[in-house]
């Protein structure tokens, strides 16, 4: 049996499938994340809050009503989307003929506040959300025990990310989107609402995050500190993937999971900050992120 | 006339003198000052619910010592020593505090101790884990009242060896607090014929341990130790349920466990949980008491033993105020180590020379769903440990001022 620097190969593959675990959740956070840049110009610092709102919005569901986890999967984005809908309408809309800055220091106060919130009515140390029946238990795979629940969080966030492509790539919305994104005024001149599609995409992006909330719960535990854990590191990989590449936002979430599964094998010490030092490098080495385009 | 202003004068002048030696309280109030973490990682398990707990134990005192009124005020450290630092300066030169309660976070207890101790004022650290506080940072007017690293370690290291778990991997939060858990618990392990097979050291915080639990799976030791608190040790348990390394046979070690936490992750994933605490809200009918009426004071919450430990160690502090009949620290600690510790809390604590508050610590196991009969039924209580077994003993002690006694 061969032995990579002293760890059995057992051990590496298991590291592996679990770096690609959590690349799901940057991938699907960084996809949204990507999305509102590239078509409203806005660092949407807000993320990780709505994050956390889709994990509680099910939690919630789940305790006060009832719905089970497969129901939450679909009505914890809509719920915590038409949230952000209102936010771009009231808010966000009118910060769109100033700097960058301003929509940055709108959404961080505001991710701030949600927290606070949060944070006064249920308390720092969260609540637990159970695993849903059918996805208890898990297989073993020879190298490692690869709980189901896991298995399902990695295909899943494959299915959203590829449609989620499929459909700003292959069909005429999305198309309308990429125009969007590239001339608005010129968009808007051939007869398409131009504002309402910035709205909805607004809303898309963060029903994604909320999504991701959603198949967070049941791992994690759901606290109103978890999007701010998650949220730094999701930027880096936007950052590192290029702003407001789609493709870029996931590839590079699942490639950096499976980098920090990696570190956490043969230098756990660092693997909290690996990301960052590999976002330093890209950013000297090509500036506009690993599939941006330098503008 | 003349005469009788100069009788006056004279009147007034031995007043002045007299008074110092009739009961003395400085500034004409004691103010307790109750500094810990408000909004963090650990607001759950000390935070507003310490600082009710104070509020509690000046009542329930009569609000005056010595004729004077006592007052509470709080602050939030944020975990951050110079914060912390920043706060206990202000609040004993500007705002006149006399006493600085509860302390989570080693950093920031090490930093307020020393201030305390060069202002001569009390410190009572509640929350505060580590060892080292009555041991070489100890502090002549510095208290130690709940818990220690070291009889967490003991209880529950010495305890799982005895049952079998004799071969031990850690999970550690890499800094201070969790080295020095670590280290505690694997001298306990050793000393009761156990071993260490390996440690892995994650960040903190830590939202994701599969990887770490992998690597604790592949050492096969019989037990998990988890050197870490608060958030991590809930990750960490909720993790280990779901790569099913319980039913896999291998056993968890919560090494610094309040009941908050258990409440957060429920009894289904906690179940089986061997942990050491100070105190348990179900105990008997003394600590029920308590907490029930602390309970309706929280939204039905239960008190952690770091909260509780504040309540008596305030107690204490004002019982020692009434026998000096003075609020100056020095002869107030002189008080407190003479004076046993009997309420709810604890009984026969001793306050010992280096600072240390030696009592009964329980050993206990968390309660299977179908168990637990009504809310916080949490624990099954094992063992009582008594406090001399416990602690790690004074003749032990790298106390500075200690020694030079010696």
């Amino acid at each position: 049996m061969f032995e990579l620097i002293g760890i059995p190969p057992q051990a590496l593959f298991g590291q592996m499938l679990l770096g690609l675990i959590n690349g799901a959740f940057y991938a699907v956070l960084s996809l949204g994340l990507a999305l509102i840049f590239g078509l409203l110009n806005v660092i949407n610092f807000t993320h990780g809050a709505q994050y956390m709102l889709g994990a509680y919005v099910a939690w919630l569901l789940l305790n006060f009503l009832g719905i089970n986890y497969w129901l939450a999967l679909i009505l914890a984005p809509v719920v915590v989307g038409a949230f952000g809908i209102l936010l771009e309408r009231l808010m966000l809309r009118k910060l769109y003929h100033l700097d960058h800055l301003y929509g940055l220091l709108l959404t961080f106060g505001l991710a701030l506040i949600i927290e606070g919130v949060f944070r006064n009515l249920y308390g720092i140390s969260g609540q637990s959300y159970p695993v849903p029946p059918v996805l208890t238990g898990g297989y073993n795979l020879g190298f490692m025990f690869l709980p189901l629940y896991r298995g399902w969080v990695v295909f899943f966030s494959l299915v959203v990310c590829l449609g989620t492509w499929l459909v700003i790539e292959k069909t005429k919305l999305g198309s309308y989107l990429r125009a969007g994104t590239e001339n608005p005024t010129l968009v808007q001149a051939f007869g398409i609402n131009v504002p309402r599609m910035i709205t909805l995409t607004y809303g898309f992006g963060v029903g994604l995050a909320a999504l991701a909330g959603v198949l967070a719960a049941p791992i994690y535990q759901v606290k109103p500190t978890m999007g701010a854990d998650m949220i730094i590191v999701v930027f880096a990989v936007v950052v590192i993937g290029g702003m407001g590449s789609i493709m870029g936002s996931v590839v590079t979430g699942f490639m950096l999971g499976l980098l920090e599964g990696l570190t956490k094998v043969f230098y756990p010490e660092a693997s909290n900050t690996v990301i960052f030092v590999v976002m330093a490098v890209v950013l000297l080495i090509k500036p506009a992120g690993l599939f941006g385009k330098a503008s | 006339m003349k005469r009788l202003s100069r009788f006056a004068l004279a009147t007034a002048l031995v007043l002045a003198l007299a008074v110092p030696a009739m009961a003395e309280v400085s500034d004409g109030v004691v103010k307790i000052g109750v500094l810990n973490d408000m909004s963090g990682v650990y607001s759950d398990l000390c935070g507003p619910g310490s600082v009710e707990a104070v509020k509690m134990a000046v009542e329930d005192f009569g609000g005056k010592v010595l004729g004077k009124p006592i007052e509470v005020v709080s602050a939030d450290h944020q975990n951050k020593a110079d914060i912390g630092a920043n706060v206990a300066n202000k609040w004993i030169d500007v705002d006149k505090v006399d006493v600085i309660v509860d302390l989570p976070n080693t950093a920031v207890c090490l930093a307020v101790q020393k201030i305390c101790q060069d202002k001569n004022r009390i410190n009572l650290i509640s929350t505060g884990a580590s060892v080292i506080l009555t041991n070489k940072n100890c502090s002549p007017t510095g208290f130690h009242w709940t818990y220690d690293n070291y009889a967490l370690a003991k209880g529950t290291g010495t305890a799982m060896v005895k049952e079998g778990g004799d071969t031990w991997f850690f999970l550690t939060a890499d800094y201070a607090f969790g080295h020095d858990l670590e280290k505690s618990t694997a001298e306990a392990v050793t000393k009761s014929g156990g071993k260490v097979l390996g440690s892995v050291r994650h960040p903190f915080p830590c939202n994701d341990f599969s990887s770490f639990l992998l690597q604790a799976q592949a050492s096969k030791a019989k037990v998990i130790g988890l050197a870490n608190a608060g958030g991590d040790t809930i990750n960490a348990v909720k993790q280990a349920a779901e790569f099913g390394i319980v039913q896999a046979g291998q056993r968890l070690a919560g090494l610094l466990v309040f009941i908050s936490d258990i409440h957060s992750l429920g009894l289904k994933t906690a179940q089986g949980l061997v942990v050491t605490t100070g105190f348990y809200w179900d105990l008997n009918d003394e600590t029920r008491a308590w907490s029930k009426k602390w309970s309706a004071r929280m939204n039905g919450r239960m008190p952690t033993m770091a909260q509780a430990g504040c309540y008596s160690a305030t107690m204490h502090y004002l019982k020692a105020i009434q026998a000096a009949g003075t609020d100056e620290a020095k002869a107030v600690a002189k008080k407190m180590r003479e004076i046993p510790v009997n309420d709810f809390f604890a009984k026969n604590g001793k306050v010992r020379e280096d600072g240390r508050m030696v009592h009964d610590m329980l050993l206990a196991q968390v309660k299977k769903p179908e168990d637990s009969k009504y809310p916080w039924d949490y624990y099954k209580i094992l063992r009582v440990i008594p406090g001399d077994e416990a602690y790690k003993p004074i003749s032990e002690t790298e106390c500075p001022y200690l020694l030079e006694k010696k």
